[in-house]
């Protein structure tokens, strides 16, 4: 007998759809293990209303209820909290659920400010004044969902690994809790460490790396260790999924960005990152665009306009 | 009874409220009122979202912009990460190299492909190929059910292609392999080997697809469904600058009268070809012709400055197809519905016409020598700039426009995403297909499913 399953988007873009559906070699077992009942990506299910216009959100009752993307509007306040009523279990599904994700970089600046590019200043654009028919008013700022509903099981990763998803689901499923290991992305990575060397300074990462092209990535030199902003010390392992594999990212020759979140659920992308540059003898002064390594961790009040005008 | 809309008012029904819209990706909710004698008097498509990435991207290192980007979109991120690329070029004054030109343009066509594949027999597939129209079974996993070899393929082909890019370039979905100044890494003769072969495969099930579907789907295409939806437009697409064939990644920009007549552009140009028009009650922008001089007008029976984007326009306007299956398949098309085809649901047959298109051109790019070559990237150094990257994705016509200071900084920037040229043209179509199913306040749920093909059909 399947599980009953809802799941929603809400500000986001998708990407974890999408790795759900890459699961199990393609998502067939999905469809086995679990009755969707509401799913707008894929199924027809609709939203009751009342009155017709701002009509209420009602989504079927389930066991499990996923949801992706952060709160940025009242509607996608709404459509949580009847998820919340609803569903047995809400997980966190993905990094903008979790942590705010990309999305919450909007935070860094006031909407009016956003309104005024959007809909008066931009190229190409007929000035106008901002829409407000209909469409459901923004908050004061994106939210992870957990600042907002009471969350059960956070499944972090832009995307998530589709073996982090099943691996996920099945605990789900079988009663089990699920714990996230403590591990932050070196953990997982297979760069070569040789020790500081003579980095004290951030290079921008407009060359590509040094490595060997034919080489395996295990012998290529720890990117930080080469002078790049490496998010690995500072986020949580497990992009690649399950099987050991290296950093999706590192694995192109391309330094972390953080996109797993933090490694705790409260750590601060920023302050851990200065903190192990600093520890390094790196002179984080010169960090270019410092606030950017809250890039995916931006909810929870940690971006914010008012102090990134400061 | 399941009611699949909320109405208003207890004798006569005022409003009809369709949401969320389903198969689509993003949020919108389609709003029809009705006159006193229960017919069609307005329908909107209203959409729900938007996030603001022109505007948070401001202040941002540009070359980390396009790992910013992608999260535009989980279904077409290798666009967003192309086109912001090209941009960062464009402001610091870079040249790439060609094997990372090779390199760009195999993984942008390439991440096509999933996404053709999960349109047609995901997202819009259902509507055609499941037999009971229970709302509860039209859906992907209603053609598990019922015929369960094919899902399985189409499940397992769309994986591959995603696979595909998974092995080669660490990841499909917000992936950070294309660089400013070219690639990140080389790709070496084995991967070239793998992916040739993966390739093939893809193509041998887009002829498939297209078999398929011209069996089982367009063959019911009569000339009465043919005209669910469609209005008259003109055209934009990418097409090669030399020849006009079509491309996906490199090329000039063709803006097509309904006539038949266009104009070409430089994607740097397009603020003088292309306006956007801005609604009360929604938040996206309407991009439309400005260039045409008759300014913007959704009026079904006096359009203004209306234009489409996507497969169907890309078809239209690109004068061939370079690659040989592809082009047989647009010749027969052309025969059968003229240049340019204005019917909407035209879109699912342009659609894998291209798959046919994306696959072939794969395999060329794999088969040019130069691609496993090891100089990948030029060095660039961060300055002030204003670079204008333009690639086709799948819905459309992407523009990422991009302004630096002297410090490689992104000063201001402005987006044009795919989808959104088709907004006008979608209010269009969902009115005109409300306006010919609703009558007389008889409202019926295939009616209203009918009005989402309308929309579907554009892979919003």
């Amino acid at each position: 007998m399947s599980l009953k399953l809802c799941s929603e988007a809400l500000s986001g873009c998708s990407g974890c759809e999408m790795s759900l559906l890459n699961t199990g070699g393609g998502s067939l077992s999905l469809f086995d293990k679990f009755e969707i009942l509401h799913m707008p990506i894929l199924m027809d299910h609709k939203y009751l209303g009342c009155n017709g216009g701002d009509g209420g959100i009602h989504i079927p009752k389930a066991g499990v209820g996923l949801i992706s993307g952060g709160i940025r509007n009242e509607q996608h306040l709404k459509i949580a909290e009847e998820m919340r009523r609803q569903c047995d279990i809400i997980i966190a599904f993905g990094t903008c659920a979790a942590y705010g994700g990309i999305p919450a970089m909007m935070n860094l600046f006031e909407d009016k400010d956003l309104f005024r590019r959007y809909y008066r200043t931009a190229e190409a654009t007929d000035s106008s004044l901002n829409p407000t028919q209909v469409i459901p008013p923004f908050l004061e700022r994106t939210f992870a969902l957990d600042e907002m509903i009471a969350v059960d099981f956070f499944i972090p990763g832009c995307p998530p690994h589709p073996d982090s998803i099943t691996a996920a689901l099945e605990s789900i499923v079988q009663g089990k809790s699920l714990e996230l290991p403590l591990l932050s992305v070196c953990d997982s990575c297979p760069a070569k460490r040789e020790g500081k060397g003579s980095v004290n300074k951030i290079r921008r990462f407009v060359r590509n790396a040094r490595y060997q092209p034919d080489r395996p990535v295990s012998e290529m030199r720890c990117l930080l260790e080469q002078g790049y902003l490496c998010m690995g010390p500072v986020t949580l392992a497990g992009c690649a999924g399950m099987n050991g594999g290296p950093p999706r990212c590192i694995d192109v020759r391309v330094p972390c960005r953080g996109c797993h979140g933090p490694v705790r659920k409260g750590g601060n992308q920023l302050m851990d990152i200065l903190n192990a540059l600093a520890s390094n003898g790196i002179d984080t002064k010169n960090l270019p665009d410092r606030l950017s390594s809250l890039r995916f961790s931006g909810a929870h009040g940690r971006l914010n306009w008012r102090f990134a005008k400061a | 009874m399941r009611e699949t809309v909320a109405e208003s008012g207890c004798a006569s029904v005022r409003e009809i409220t369709i949401e969320p819209v389903t198969r689509i990706e993003g949020h919108a909710r389609i709003g029809i009122s009705l006159d006193e004698n229960g017919n069609v008097a307005e329908a909107r498509v209203h959409i729900m979202s938007m996030r603001g990435f022109e505007k948070f991207i401001e202040g941002r290192a540009a070359e980390e912009v396009p790992g910013i980007v992608t999260r535009i979109c989980g279904i077409c991120p290798w666009q967003h990460h192309l086109a912001a690329n090209k941009a960062v070029d464009g402001c610091f004054g870079i040249e790439v190299p060609p094997a990372g030109r090779l390199l760009r343009e195999l993984t942008q066509v390439l991440a096509h492909i999933s996404d053709k594949v999960l349109h047609f027999f995901f997202l819009a597939g259902p509507d055609f190929l499941v037999d009971s129209q229970q709302y509860e079974t039209r859906n992907i996993m209603g053609i598990a059910r019922q015929a369960p070899e094919l899902a399985k393929r189409v499940i397992q082909m769309r994986y591959r292609a995603q696979m595909m890019l998974e092995k080669f370039a660490g990841r499909s979905i917000h992936p950070d392999a294309i660089v400013p100044g070219g690639f990140s890494k080389p790709m070496s003769r084995r991967e070239r080997d793998e992916l040739h072969a993966g390739a093939v495969e893809q193509l041998e099930f887009a002829r498939f697809a297209l078999d398929f579907a011209r069996e089982h789907v367009f063959s019911r295409f009569n000339a009465e469904f043919l005209k669910l939806g469609e209005i008259n437009t003109g055209f934009l697409g990418m097409v090669n600058g030399e020849d006009g064939g079509l491309s996906l990644s490199d090329g000039i920009l063709r803006l097509m009268h309904p006539d038949g007549s266009f104009q070409e552009f430089s994607s740097r140009e397009y603020t003088d070809f292309i306006g956007e028009h801005i609604e009360p009650w929604t938040y996206a922008k309407f991009p439309y012709a400005r260039g045409w001089g008759e300014g913007f007008s959704m009026d079904l029976d006096a359009p203004r400055g209306i234009y489409r984007t996507n497969c169907l326009a890309r078809i239209n306007v690109a004068d061939f197809i370079p690659t040989p299956v592809a082009q047989a398949e647009l010749l027969e098309f052309r025969s059968l519905f003229g240049r340019p085809a204005q019917s909407t649901m035209l879109y699912h047959w342009a659609r894998l016409i291209e798959l046919l298109y994306t696959c072939e051109k794969v395999i060329e790019l794999l088969e040019d020598p130069r691609i496993t070559d090891n100089y990948i990237r030029s060095d660039a150094v961060p300055k002030a700039g204003r670079g204008v990257g333009c690639v086709e994705a799948p819905r459309g016509t992407l523009i990422h426009d991009y302004s630096t200071d002297e410090n490689g900084f992104i000063t201001r920037a402005n987006l044009i995403v795919g989808t959104t040229h088709n907004l006008a043209p979608i209010n269009m179509s969902v009115n005109c297909v409300a306006r010919d199913l609703i009558k007389d306040g008889q409202v019926t749920e295939e009616a209203l499913n009918r009005i989402e093909m309308a929309m579907r059909a554009y892979d919003p």
